[in-house]
């Protein structure tokens, strides 16, 4: 499948010609195919919001080259602009981008800048309500007179509601309890699966993105030392752990398992594939040990 | 995105001599140095306090590239000075056209105006790039310690001015952050006329008014609890002590300043 958005060689200075120069990102290829979700993650500093930032022409390359559909974002003025509209970016912390006088209104501002009429701004405004699970009495509330989690809805709306084919989230969840978390989450997926978006969302939390994503990007110091689905990056756990990264307790527990002598896969992440791969472990060894185990059964 | 190369009061960090140097003296010798701009009179004069700023960035490790790129707001100012100067200074006509008569004299004067305001404004430059914003409201709190005799809340000001220099980068980032936000959901700062421009600032300045009250709320909040209640009887972290090189700093700048005073008298 050709990819959607994707980057070639990308490499960004920050501050270039100044003491304060630094290189934020060194030849990244990163690419991202329609409709998958892909969780990045690094640590604070790696390089990932500056990587997103590209994607959606926010930040100039210093060189190299970011392609939407398999043509260069930066090719026109006109370009630029209405890759804006395709890819969409929850900044984090977004709720501090709220400024209208009703949560309607500031839902409708990305469809209004996009020149849509007056009828289809309404229908988008109130589907992506409904997405992020706002009741139709919020519309017309002040923005600023939300809670903490609803705002952070409100402002991911916002974007939603420009109806992008690539959806980048910049830490939604942090900041928010763990329901809060859950319940972005829960949104961001709905959108996903309806509306067959490519989802990239950046996270620092491995059991997050372990839940959620279909393949992660590690990127550390600007660049990229592991991509691929969850199982497959998390073997690599001792090098995550040497860029402070870390990986989910779950496969912490069965990394220690292993090196107990325990035969059991390494790339376990979630509580059902523990569970199997327990239970698994527990039937191989019932041919010598049925008889301790029905044992304990019987004391439980 | 050229706000976040906004050089305006940047310090650049360093270990030069001048950056070690005590703030009061480079407050001082700045002082010192600016009054000697103003009694230089003729080439002499000038050729000196030029040699004197040129060894003080080459020893300050500055590039000079970054303090050239300080002038730019100003080349208004200068080319405007400049134009007065060649024509309305009286004396010895040159070319007249028209209405206009340029003057020997003019032309004369108008160099020494752009140089002294390059001179001037390179020098104070040279103090926000090689001492931090703390070390400079430290040193003016120093210095300005006598008007406390007279009542004047010189250490209010000071914080007040160490708060808001604190609070610039912040809020540039700030500004950097929700106009990125902004633009993602498709806000164009750049296009349409004058009105246009000023209304699609709407989105930017909201957010940013709220966060800065929001900022200044928990920073009010962050003091009180740390039990901030003036300057009376407060003590200091970072006492400012003058070494034997800060004393000899002023006492040359103190000295430029008289040499260039008597020699300007004489008309060199």
């Amino acid at each position: 499948m050709a990819a959607i958005i994707e980057t070639k060689e990308l490499t960004h200075l920050y501050s270039a010609g100044t003491p304060f120069e630094h290189t934020a990102l060194h030849a990244v290829d990163f690419s991202a195919d329609p409709g998958e979700y892909v969780a990045v993650i690094g640590r604070t500093g790696s390089g990932k919001s500056t990587l997103i930032q590209h994607l959606n022409g926010l930040l100039r390359p210093t060189s190299g080259q970011v392609l939407f559909e398999g043509t260069d974002i930066w090719e026109s003025r006109e370009r630029t602009r209405q890759v804006r509209c395709q890819v969409g970016l929850v900044f984090q912390y977004p709720e501090y981008q709220l400024f209208e006088e009703t949560v309607y209104q500031d839902i409708a501002f990305g469809p209004k800048n996009m020149g849509l009429d007056k009828d289809e701004i309404d229908r988008r405004v109130k589907q992506s309500a409904r997405f992020v699970g706002l009741e139709p009495g919020v519309l017309e509330k002040s923005p600023f007179d939300l809670s903490g989690g609803q705002k952070r809805r409100v402002a991911i709306a916002g974007v939603i509601a420009m109806e992008p084919q690539v959806l980048v989230l910049d830490e939604p969840t942090a900041g928010l309890d763990p329901s809060g978390s859950a319940r972005i989450l829960d949104n961001i997926r709905t959108y996903h699966q309806e509306k067959n978006a490519c989802i990239i969302l950046v996270s620092h939390s491995m059991e997050e993105v372990a839940r959620e994503a279909e393949r992660l990007v590690v990127i550390h110091k600007g660049t990229i030392p592991f991509s691929g689905p969850p199982a497959e990056v998390f073997t690599h756990g001792d090098e995550l752990e040497a860029m402070g990264l870390g990986v989910p307790a779950m496969t912490r527990v069965f990394a220690r398992l292993r090196s107990m002598g325990v035969d059991v896969p390494a790339s376990v992440y979630t509580i059902p594939q523990a569970r199997e791969a327990v239970l698994a472990a527990l039937h191989r060894g019932s041919g010598e040990r049925k008889q301790t185990a029905s044992d304990e059964k019987g004391a439980v | 995105m050229a706000l976040r190369d906004i050089t305006l009061g940047q310090y650049f960090p360093g270990r030069s001599p001048i950056h070690n140097l005590d703030p009061r003296a480079k407050l001082v010798g700045m002082i010192c140095y600016i009054v000697a701009l103003f009694l230089g009179s003729w080439f002499v004069t000038y050729a000196i306090l030029l040699a004197v700023l040129i060894a003080v960035v080459a020893v300050s490790t500055v590039k000079p590239k970054a303090l050239l790129r300080g002038l730019k707001p100003v080349v208004f100012i200068l080319v405007f000075t400049a134009v007065l100067n060649i024509f309305y200074t009286p004396g010895e006509p040159l070319v007249t056209f028209w209405i206009f008569t340029i003057t020997r004299e003019g032309i004369i004067h108008a160099f020494f105006m752009v140089v002294r305001i390059i001179m001037l404004i390179t020098c104070t430059f040279l103090l926000t790039y090689t001492t931090s914003p703390l070390a400079l409201t430290d040193g003016l709190e120093h210095l300005m310690g006598p008007l406390k005799k007279i009542h004047v809340p010189v250490h209010e000001l000071s914080m007040m001015m160490s708060i808001a220099l604190r609070f610039i980068p912040t809020l540039i980032e700030e500004t950097d952050k929700i106009m990125s936000a902004q633009r993602a959901r498709g806000a164009d700062f750049d296009s349409g006329n004058l009105i246009q421009k000023a209304k699609a600032l709407i989105p930017l300045l909201v957010p940013l008014f709220i966060s800065a009250f929001r900022r200044a709320d928990e920073l009010a909040t962050a003091m009180e609890c740390r039990c901030y209640h003036g300057g009376e009887g407060r003590t200091r972290m970072k006492q400012l002590h003058y070494r034997p090189g800060d004393i000899l700093f002023m006492l040359g700048a103190l000295i430029l300043a008289v040499g260039i005073g008597v020699l300007g008298h004489f008309g060199f």
